[in-house]
Formats: structure tokens, sequence, C-alpha cells
């Protein structure tokens, strides 16, 4: 069967040639196969039935991989779902002004952010939750931008983790200059390993149509930035299939310009963990950029607003849920021996406690006085925003003295 | 924001003497001028994301894509410059799309061949080409979606020649001017609003136009001439309502059109009231209600002027994500009849 990649060459054989403008119906197949299933080319390490495959690229990166770091891995993503549920159902329950559910890709998350050093910085867009987690950054603190009563909790230095960029696809370009700036601080290529960093930059299949995308991969390029662009395919940009976004698989696009790319089982936590940490070490070593394609699915709505029912049919869902990145795990770390169901028992146990910690915080978050909606619109406020604040209060304490 | 009826049932029983005028939502009336303008031309075609399948973000193509397929109904990938930049193509081929762009604040990621190529190509071949597009967005805040969702963005497009800029406020306008701006050769900016999608009023059945440059005249009064646009404009009547109450009479201007903008009627009201409160939702710096204080005051009625020009507009902030901020940011129904009745009293 011909690689959609020939689109792009005539075919010299007999015949018509097949082109990028069109392509016969075989080619159609292929590339509709390649970006709806994972294809030959998708590096995994644990299958969907939790079988571990040997892999001589990838293994080594997995080296200090214990049964233990294992269950490691399958509690973050246990207790990172659990939140994410858990603040699906505050939503619905007008507890939060809108969620963005990440179930289905706690293993592409938890196993890239885990591959992340302290040092280095990731770029999200507005669906990583389990990135943040995987960076330090409180669950409780995310709520606070859900909950409408802030808008970024955390110190984007101090955990290696930008706010959530709203927009399709600005961040790749942020990372980018990010990255940049890491090369030019010397950060990139030195013998001392622990001297080196990387940035990581997370957007989705629909965002790759985005010209900041193309335009971050280029700068990228051009520089040597030590930076990982890391798409989620999740397969779906609200209603639109990523067919609408691409001709070709997304990782394929790397080629483009010049640096590689990967196309990873994104419902597999230790293919993820060790892709990219190839992909930071070759970043960090002065190889970068790459690309990863986490080939992965989002099993609940694009966000709390959306009712997928309307675009997609459930078949496709069934047929994901037995891909479900933490049961391979699950199974897995069963038939291996030396996990006894204890062991679930007591994740399981701990999500619930993690739940209601979560639930308790959200209830009691004060909302901001109205003085708030001045601060932060320049890193010192001007005279006249302040001549406005003090003008608007003296209005609101007008209305206090009851003729409102 | 309250739906009265259904509206089927709003044409009324056969034994009405006189039918009841039928009523649409905004946005239903936003549908159906671009459902009969693809009924009556081939030409017409509607382009954006989540706009096939799904109905758009707002739920306002609806059905179209079951009534007129997938080559006229186009999701197009995620790529706001992509999709007006193949308009502006489509539009020099001699088609007439019409662009959705899922909100108004993405139109900076379209910016450039909006401000670039749709506004200039016209100018820049020596009229050889026309760009007859229409771009359609939803703006204003009140949805919690927050300052990346919630702009106002109608005084950027408003200063660039070459664009014309269309508010509608009610469900009639937002069909007719809808209907005018598919027709127009020149690009057409239309920002709807959010909050309007779901408010109803009589909508005529068949495609009625509303001429772009016009200024509405919603209610005639005799103390102070209130210039309102989008989501404003309800709320100005109603603050008017209130006004009339404690014993103020207010004029209610909606320009509907800001570029062109029709200033004659409004430069006409504020002569005969002597005063004019402007009230807009985007921040004050810049905004659009100062092109409209400048041409009163340039305009013979500032020798009639017995106030002060005074503006009533959005905080210079982005718009807050807390409910209760947001509302506070942007002016709501009793600051406008505060303020107001303080420009009637004091002056």
């Amino acid at each position: 069967m011909p690689s959609p990649e020939q689109w792009t060459r005539p075919d010299p054989g007999a015949g018509p040639a097949a082109t990028a403008a069109q392509p016969s119906p075989e080619q159609v197949i292929a590339g509709l196969r390649a970006t709806t299933e994972g294809g030959a080319e998708l590096t995994q390490l644990l299958t969907p039935e939790g079988e571990r495959l040997a892999d001589s690229r990838f293994d080594p990166y997995l080296a200090d991989i214990d049964a233990e770091a294992l269950r490691g891995l399958y509690r973050d993503m246990v207790l990172v779902r659990r939140a994410d549920r858990e603040s699906n159902a505050m939503q619905r329950q007008g507890q939060l002004g809108i969620w963005v559910p990440l179930l289905g890709q706690e293993a592409a998350q938890v196993g890239s952010g885990r591959a992340l050093r302290p040092a280095d910085m990731a770029f999200p867009s507005y669906r990583e939750h389990g990135v943040a987690y995987t960076r330090g950054i409180d669950f409780r603190e995310l709520l606070g931008i859900f909950r409408c009563t802030d808008h970024s909790g955390w110190d984007p230095a101090e955990y290696g983790f930008h706010p959530y960029t709203i927009v399709i696809g600005n961040q790749v370009l942020n990372a980018a200059g990010y990255a940049m700036g890491q090369k030019f601080d010397g950060k990139v290529g030195n013998a001392d390993d622990a001297e080196n960093e990387a940035t990581i930059v997370y957007f989705g299949d629909g965002a790759t149509s985005q010209g900041d995308v193309h335009e971050g991969f280029v700068w990228g390029a051009v520089y040597d930035a030590p930076v990982v662009y890391f798409c989620q395919n999740n397969q779906w940009a609200i209603s639109e299939p990523t067919e609408r976004q691409s001709r070709l698989p997304l990782y394929q696009r790397a080629r483009g310009y010049g640096f590689p790319g990967i196309r990873v089982d994104g419902n597999d936590v230790l293919a993820c963990l060790a892709v990219t940490r190839w992909a930071l070490d070759e970043c960090r070593h002065g190889n970068g950029p790459v690309l990863i394609e986490a080939f992965t699915y989002r099993m609940d709505a694009h966000t709390t607003t959306d009712d997928p029912t309307r675009y997609r049919l459930s078949d496709e869902l069934e047929a994901w849920k037995l891909k479900d990145p933490i049961e391979r795990v699950r199974a897995h770390l069963a038939r291996a021996g030396g996990t006894e169901q204890d062991f679930f028992d007591g994740v399981d146990a701990e999500a619930d406690e993690f739940a209601a910690q979560l639930r308790d915080f959200c209830f009691t978050m004060p909302d901001p006085p109205p003085e708030r909606i001045f601060s932060e619109v320049y890193a010192d406020t001007p005279a006249a925003l302040d001549a406005q604040r003090e003008e608007y209060l003296n209005y609101l304490a007008g209305f206090a003295g009851g003729e409102h | 924001m309250t739906t009265t009826s259904d509206t089927r049932s709003a044409v009324g029983p056969a034994v009405s003497a006189v039918a009841e005028p039928r009523t649409l939502t905004y946005s239903e009336a936003v549908r159906e001028a671009m459902a009969q303008a693809m009924a009556a031309d081939d030409r017409v075609f509607l382009l954006g994301e989540d706009v096939g399948t799904y109905g758009g973000a707002f739920g306002v193509s609806g059905d179209l894509v079951h009534r007129f397929g997938t080559e006229r109904v186009r999701d197009t990938p995620i790529s706001e410059l992509g999709i007006v930049g193949a308009a502006v193509g489509a539009g020099l081929a001699g088609m007439r799309p019409i662009v959705e762009i899922q909100f108004s604040d993405f139109t900076a990621q379209a910016m450039d061949q909006i401000a670039n190529q749709a506004a200039k190509i016209h100018f820049m071949l020596g009229g050889a080409a026309t760009v007859p597009m229409v771009l359609r967005a939803p703006g204003g805040s009140g949805t919690g979606a927050a300052a990346q969702h919630s702009q106002s963005l109608e005084a950027w497009f408003a200063h660039v020649p070459g664009l014309q800029v269309v508010m509608p406020s009610t469900a009639a306008d937002a069909k007719g001017l809808l209907l005018s701006a598919i027709d127009d050769p020149n690009p057409v900016i239309v920002l709807e609003h959010k909050l309007l999608y779901k408010q109803s009023g009589p909508v005529p059945e068949e495609p009625v136009r509303v001429r772009l440059g016009e200024t509405a005249v919603r209610r005639t009064g005799t103390d102070v001439t209130i210039v309102a646009t989008g989501v404003m404009v309800s709320r100005a009547l109603e603050a008017a309502e209130r006004l009339a109450a404690d014993g103020v009479s207010a004029s209610v201007l909606d320009p509907r059109t800001l570029r062109p903008l029709d200033d004659q009627t409004i430069v006409d009201s504020v002569a005969a009231t002597g005063r004019a409160l402007l009230v807009q939702e985007a921040p004050k710096t810049g905004g659009f209600m100062s092109e409209i204080a400048a041409r009163i005051v340039e305009s013979p009625a500032f020798g009639r002027l017995q106030a002060p020009v005074s503006r009533l507009c959005g905080l210079d902030v982005p718009i807050p994500y807390a409910p209760q901020l947001e509302q506070a940011a942007v002016p709501q129904v009793d600051d406008i009849v505060t303020k107001a009745a303080e420009l009637v009293r004091r002056w």
C-alpha cells in the first residue's frame, strides 16, 4: 500500500500519476488510515493488553523505570484522571465556569511531563492538567482559572510551567523564543549535562493548521532551538477530525522543517516517557528541535460547552476505550507480579481523598473584590488607570447608601 | 433574556384579523439571511470552524450544512488567517464568501488578510478587482468567556479605510444588515454580539435589506441623546424607560453601521436635545464613541450643547473572568440611568 508521503511525488509507473492534487482512492484510504489508526510507525512499548515490548532504541531511556517507578506512573495517572472527573462534575454542578477534560490523555501528559527535569520549561495549551501535576503544581491552583476567581495561580519560573494559553497555537512561537533564550544563555550542548536545559510545548492536532505553529517550527529549526514540539493528536478539533487538518501523518511534517518527527502511542505512558526523554536529550545536546506526535484520543468533550455526540459515533469511543492508558499499566503490573490488589485499592482510596480535598477547596474559594478588575493590567498601574479605579470605587460606594 | 414564545406559534391563530409579526431569535435571523442569500445566489457560501455538522460554536449556522451541503458550508482547518485569506481569494474569483470567525477576538489571527489585503486590494489594483467578502464574528462580554474571548474590537476595523463595519443590535437588523453586506461589493465586517443571539424580535420573512450607513432612532426624547451600539442599545432603551419615569426624556440612537457612519442623524438629535451620552461596551480609550464625540463637537450641534459630550464605556482593562467583575467592567442599565440623569440635572 502506498505511503501517504508519496502523494507529493510523481508516480514513475504507467498510467496517470497520482499526485498531491489527485491522489488515487487507495492513497486516500491509506492516508485516512494513517491518520485514524496509529500505523506501523507508531512507537509503542506497552500494548493495550499490558504486554511490554522490547525496543532497542528506547529501552535505554527506561533503565530506571522498575516496578516501583511504574507503580508511581500508574498512581499519577489515576490521580490526574480522578481530579479531571471531579472537576468535570463540579462544572456540571455549577461550581466551575468551564472545564477542559483530559480524559484519555493521561499517559501522553504524565509520560511527557515526567520526562522533564526541574530546569526545563513547559508551555501548555489549556488541557495540560496532567503536565501541570507533574510539574508540582497543586491541582487546586488550577481550579482558580476554571472557577473564574483567578487568571493563573502559579509562578511560571518557579514551576517551569508557563500559564495556560487559550488562543490556539500561540504558545508554539513563545516556546521557540524561550528555547532560543536557553541556547543564547549557554544552556545547550554543555559537557556537563546537568547544565543543559530544554523546552517542551504542547498543542493539538487542530493547532497544526495555525500559522503560528508553522512559524514556531521554522524559528525553532533555523536557530537550532532546544524545543520539543509535543503534539497531542487526540483526533478531534472540536467537531473537526484530523483529516481536516492534514493529508499526511502529522509527525511527518517535521521532515519539511529539517528536524526529526516521531509518532508515539499517546496512550502508552512508557513510550511517551521514553520518547520524550530521548527528544529532550537531543535538544539539550544541541540536536533540537524534535516533533513528537502523541497519537491519542479525547474521550470526553472538547470542553464542557461541547457535546461530542453531535459529530462523532460512539463506536469510535468504544474502540478507544480498549486502548485505555491506565488499564494497560494495571494489567501489566498485575500480570508481571509483585503488585498486589492492596496497591490498586490504596491508589483508589488516595484518589477519593484527593478528589474530596479538591471539592472542599473549590467550594471555599473567595470571590475576587471589585478593585481586582484594575490589578495586573500593567506591571505598574499607570496614573490614569489608578484614577479610573478611584472613580469606580467611589461610584460603587455611592450605591452602598441604599439608593441602588 | 427571555424567549417569550415558540417562533412558529407566533404567527397567531387564523381567526386573528391582523397576524402578529413573526419573531425570530437574533441567531435564527442571521441564519435565515444566509439561507436566503445562498438560495438566491450560487456564489454565496459559508466557511469557518465547526460551521458544518456542529452548526457553529454558537449554533448560528445550525442546519445550513444539511440544506446546502458541505461544498457551500465548509468546515475549514483551524486557521483564521487561512479562512480570511481563502475568502479574499474566492471573492476575487467572483464568489460571495461569508466568513464566520468563532470569536471576534480571533480576527487578530487574521488581521493581515483583513486590513492589508481585503481592505486594500480594490484600491491597490486601481479598481480592477473587488473583494465582496462578509466576515461575521461574535464579540462582547457577558458569557464568562474571559479576556481573550470577550473583546469589543469594532474600533480596530473602523479605523481601516476600505472596510465597512456593521453592529446589528436587533434580530431584524441582524438579518437586514447581513443581506446588505452580502450584496455589497466591498468587504464588510459584521460584529454580532453573543448576548444577543438568543434575544427574539420581529423579523420580516422576506429578504428585506437594511441599508448600510443609516442610524436608527430607537426612541425620541427631548433632554438627552443616548448613542449606543451592540448590546448597549437594549440597555440604553431600558435605561430610557426608567429615566422617563424619573422625568428625564431621552432619545436613543443606534448607528448600526460604524463605517460608513450616518453622523447626520446623531448630530441632528444632539442639536435638539443639547446633551449627548455615548455608550459602548469597548474600553473607553481609543474607542469608537470617541469618533462620534468628535463628529458632534465638530458639527454645528456644538453651539447647541448644554453639557459636555459624555462617554460611558467599558473600563480600560481586559474583560475579567469572574462573573461579578465581568459585569462591573462594562456599562449596565443602572450606570446609564445614573450617568444620563447626572448629565441632565447637573447641566
